[in-house]
């Protein structure tokens, strides 16, 4: 008996027809493919992009020289020169990130005690010459200007957790 | 004299009204087995190129012709070349009989069925010459495969064809079709159901579609016979094998579905009336077949292919022409008004 249900059901197609079946229902399924230049998936705030240099509101650089990040940076992406400015404070007189080495694995953000150095959502850039993965300071400074708005609401939205 | 050439002239121009139209279609259908093997996959599929990804097929013809053929060393170049255009001649030629239309056919001649036996037939060896042209292992394995495959369904084929001239006492494909007049019902499908599905299963298996592509088989050996050819030698490999699946819906169509009658009655006006686009919209149904296949199913093994030909389709094939016959000599069926 088990033999004939076996044969009726291959004769039949019973089981090819149920898989044509399922392929049929998923073809007319919502598409997964996200567009991407022209649709982005939404970013955590947490997200670790290109790095940038912050400022305080009155223009100020944050960053004090401290060299924690550059300390913690297990890529040893980070070189920091530092020397007294001309109103006795401690700065940085170069501070270079290698993005070739660098692993974003936001070690240095979280080091630092000044919210300076930070990662921010752009995931997006390039380089054309040899020696553009090297972001200087005044670079890192202005992609902190730029983005400044996007860096703080991310900050405020993970306050609770840091 | 005059009139000769008017005549050759003439034949060219319906040739290529049917030919045109194919490589058009051909394209078409490429890019639309795209899309909805894509959609099937939860995904898009092409959709970049000119208004829904519409012109894609033409940008990929025209990358193709644009690149080098590159010929393997020690391959026998001249059938290397001779390959492709036997792959695409018959493929194109078969055409020739198919009627589109209540006397719209290039060649009503009264043994169409076996003219196109033969030349579907002949379309094999253009793929063997191009496995053993290229001096490969897989282009090799690929056309031993497929020619193994191609005749061993070739036979079940033939015996689904058998049981439709037996209905229809005719091997004119015209008179194929007006033997099944009277109504949906009426059609060979009801009759000779389980032949019209062994005949569209080995209309896969010889076209080398998936689930029956191991002459191709990506995984095991490249791409089978074709995997030494680029460019346009490649083109042609492809246009054939395409051309061929549109042949085999349209088959399909004419044998089994009626081909341009309409399943409403005749009273309906306009949509009761065959036509042209009937058979169309018929043929698009089957070759959407093609592409549902290939996005359901795995490939079959070999040995489980040849077990298929031989030990389950042949079998029902014979026993349903004893049927047919049967419904022949008792009247059940009677060819059509």
């Amino acid at each position: 008996m088990n033999r004939v249900t076996r044969y009726l059901k291959s004769l039949l197609l019973l089981e090819l027809l149920q898989g044509m079946g399922l392929t049929m229902a998923y073809m007319f399924k919502p598409k997964y493919t996200m567009r991407y230049p022209m649709e982005h998936i939404p970013k955590s705030n947490r997200f670790r992009g290109l790095h940038a240099l912050r400022r305080y509101p009155n223009g100020e650089e944050r960053c004090i020289a401290c060299k924690l990040c550059e300390a913690v940076c297990p890529a040893l992406a980070i070189t920091i020169d530092s020397a007294p400015r001309a109103d006795g404070q401690r700065r940085t007189t170069r501070y270079e990130i290698d993005l070739f080495k660098c692993i974003f694995c936001g070690f240095c953000e979280e080091s630092c005690p000044v919210d300076s150095i930070v990662e921010t959502h752009v995931h997006e850039y390039h380089f054309e010459q040899r020696g553009e993965n090297v972001v200087t300071k005044p670079q890192l400074l202005a992609i902190g200007d730029r983005f400044e708005r996007d860096i703080a609401a991310a900050r405020a939205q993970d306050a609770a957790f840091r | 004299m005059l009139a000769e050439l008017l005549l050759v002239l003439w034949t060219l121009a319906k040739v290529l009204a049917i030919v045109l139209p194919l490589v058009i279609a051909v394209a078409m259908f490429v890019y639309w087995e795209r899309k909805v093997i894509g959609w099937m996959h939860v995904r898009m599929g092409p959709n970049q190129i000119g208004p829904l990804g519409l012109m894609q097929a033409f940008a990929d013809v025209a990358k193709l012709l644009l690149k080098e053929i590159v010929v393997p060393t020690n391959a026998n170049r001249f059938l290397f070349f001779l390959a492709p255009m036997l792959a695409l001649v018959p493929a194109l030629a078969a055409w020739a009989v198919i009627p589109f239309s209540d006397g719209l056919v290039l060649a009503n001649i009264n043994a169409g069925v076996l003219y196109l036996l033969a030349m579907t037939s002949m379309g094999v060896y253009g793929i063997i010459l191009a496995g053993w042209a290229s001096n490969s292992r897989y282009a090799l394995l690929g056309a031993m495969r497929s020619a193994a495959q191609v005749v061993s369904y070739e036979l079940a084929m033939g015996l689904a064809l058998v049981c439709v001239l037996v209905l229809a006492g005719s091997l004119n494909l015209s008179d194929i079709v007006t033997a099944q007049s009277g109504g949906l019902l009426h059609w060979f499908w009801l009759p000779l159901l389980p032949m019209a599905v062994v005949y569209f299963i080995s209309g896969v298996a010889e076209t080398n579609r998936a689930p029956f592509d191991v002459a191709e088989g990506e995984s095991e050996i490249v791409a089978g016979f074709h995997v030494e050819y680029s460019g346009s030698a490649f083109a042609l490999f492809f246009l054939a094998e395409y051309a061929n699946m549109i042949l085999v819906a349209f088959l399909t169509s004419i044998l089994f579905l009626g081909g341009w009658l309409s399943p409403f009655p005749a009273t309906w006006g306009l949509i009761g009336h065959g036509s042209f686009f009937w058979l169309l919209a018929k043929a698009f149904v089957v070759a959407f077949l093609f592409l549902w296949f290939r996005a359901s199913f795995p490939r079959y093994r070999y040995d489980q292919i040849m077990r298929l030909g031989w030990k389950v389709f042949i079998p029902i094939a014979l026993v349903w022409v004893l049927v047919a016959g049967l419904l022949k000599y008792f009247h059940i069926v009677a060819p059509g008004a």
